[in-house]
């Protein structure tokens, strides 16, 4: 028992190749038995992967899932932002260039708006839990973007450490909804071609959530959403401890 | 050779990550604008144009594709490390800012999807399998 578990950890990268690999088997099974196929195998899989987050968390106290337990440690490495983004720029290959410039200006316009929403939504729901000074505001109007942008904010503007956990919890929550409902909500919001693809990754922004979300509603729609999203947390980031702030602030001041 | 794929698109990879970067220290910020996102219209212009001068092998592309096959499974791994402990017991306030962001962003997805007008949905695909 010793040795295998040694061996695992040891090769942690080929054992999570395993995991995962049950994981699907488990979930495309799931999907067609329980299902007959309504519900995507790989929807079930990210929820599958959720849960275990939540409990390695739970169990370890620390903040990267279930790759805190020794056993696991290799997901952290699979799963991890190299060859998730490895992984989503390959998918753009035979991405047919003029499906990008024909959604072009409906891609920009919903990383402004989606980085501008998210800063008003989260400051007034902050407000409306009584926060009234503009740092606090703004940093959590950045974690409704996402869960970098508000720590960068906060840090930028000097927010309580509070604040600022506060806000990278507000964007946990926001992506980890964007991984399980997306495929839900695509029906309902027209999210089943490139264009609109590229405008869902602007306006939600987080790579994680938009990765995830994608990937359960419909493979073929990842390198559009991933397109846009990839501008989103640069652009909180910059617009954030600036823009924004200055214009919350003013607000405030009056 | 299934390398050469590989290694084209570890190029755009980091040569995507690099622009990204400095734009971001041009704008004066810690963060990488849109690096993935540079990536991956370089891996479009570089296959397209090998493509297009007959320079790129079945076993070329194969590697490629293969990272495109691990797409969902990786994303599973990534799902599985999230700090979902921490979104949980995050509080009233951030499961609020959260769900909030969400239904506003979501809402706004048919309407800026209409300008310059409606696309058709991709064509159906028949149980496709990961």
């Amino acid at each position: 028992m010793e040795i295998a578990h040694d061996i695992l950890v040891k090769n942690g990268l080929v054992f999570a190749f395993l995991f995962v690999g049950l994981i699907l088997w488990l979930s495309y099974r799931a999907s067609d038995l329980l299902s007959r196929g309504r519900i995507h195998g790989s929807a079930i899989a990210i929820i599958v992967g959720l849960v275990f987050a939540w409990a390695g968390g739970a169990a370890t106290g620390g903040s990267k899932g279930l790759s805190d337990v020794t056993l696991f440690s290799g997901l952290a490495i699979m799963g991890g932002a190299m060859l998730r983004d490895f992984a989503i720029v390959s998918t753009a290959f035979g991405v047919d260039l003029k499906e990008i410039k024909r959604a072009g200006i409906s891609g920009v316009l919903a990383l402004i708006f989606g980085v501008v929403v998210s800063f008003v939504v989260g400051a007034l729901v902050a407000l409306a839990f009584g926060y009234t000074d503009p740092v606090s505001l703004t940093t959590i109007g950045g974690g409704a973007a996402t869960y970098i942008v508000g720590p960068v904010t906060g840090t930028a503007l000097g927010a309580s450490s509070e604040v600022v956990a506060l806000s990278v919890a507000a964007g946990l929550v926001k992506s980890v909804l964007v991984m399980v409902g997306t495929p839900w909500v695509a029906p309902l919001i027209g999210l089943n071609n490139p264009k609109s693809a590229m405008v869902f990754g602007g306006l939600m922004g987080t790579t994680s959530g938009v990765a995830g979300g994608l990937a359960a509603t419909d493979k073929r729609l990842v390198p559009y959403g991933a397109m846009t999203a990839t501008f989103y947390t640069g652009l909180g980031c910059l617009l954030g401890p600036s823009l924004i702030y200055l214009v919350i602030k003013t607000m405030f001041a009056i | 050779m299934i390398i050469y794929g590989v290694a084209i698109l570890a190029f755009c990879h980091l040569a995507g990550l690099i622009v990204g970067r400095l734009l971001g220290a041009a704008m004066g910020i810690d963060a990488n604008i849109g690096g993935v996102g540079f990536a991956m219209l370089l891996l479009i212009f570089i296959t397209g144009w090998l493509r297009a001068h007959g320079q790129l092998p079945e076993q070329s592309k194969n590697g490629i594709l293969f990272w495109s096959a691990m797409y969902i499974p990786i994303v599973i791994a990534m799902a599985s490390i999230q700090n979902v402990a921490a979104a949980v017991s995050g509080g009233v306030v951030a499961v609020v800012t959260g769900i909030a962001a969400n239904i506003a962003c979501l809402l706004l997805v048919p309407v800026l999807s209409r300008i310059g007008g409606v696309e058709p949905p991709l064509p159906a695909t028949e149980g496709e399998k990961v």
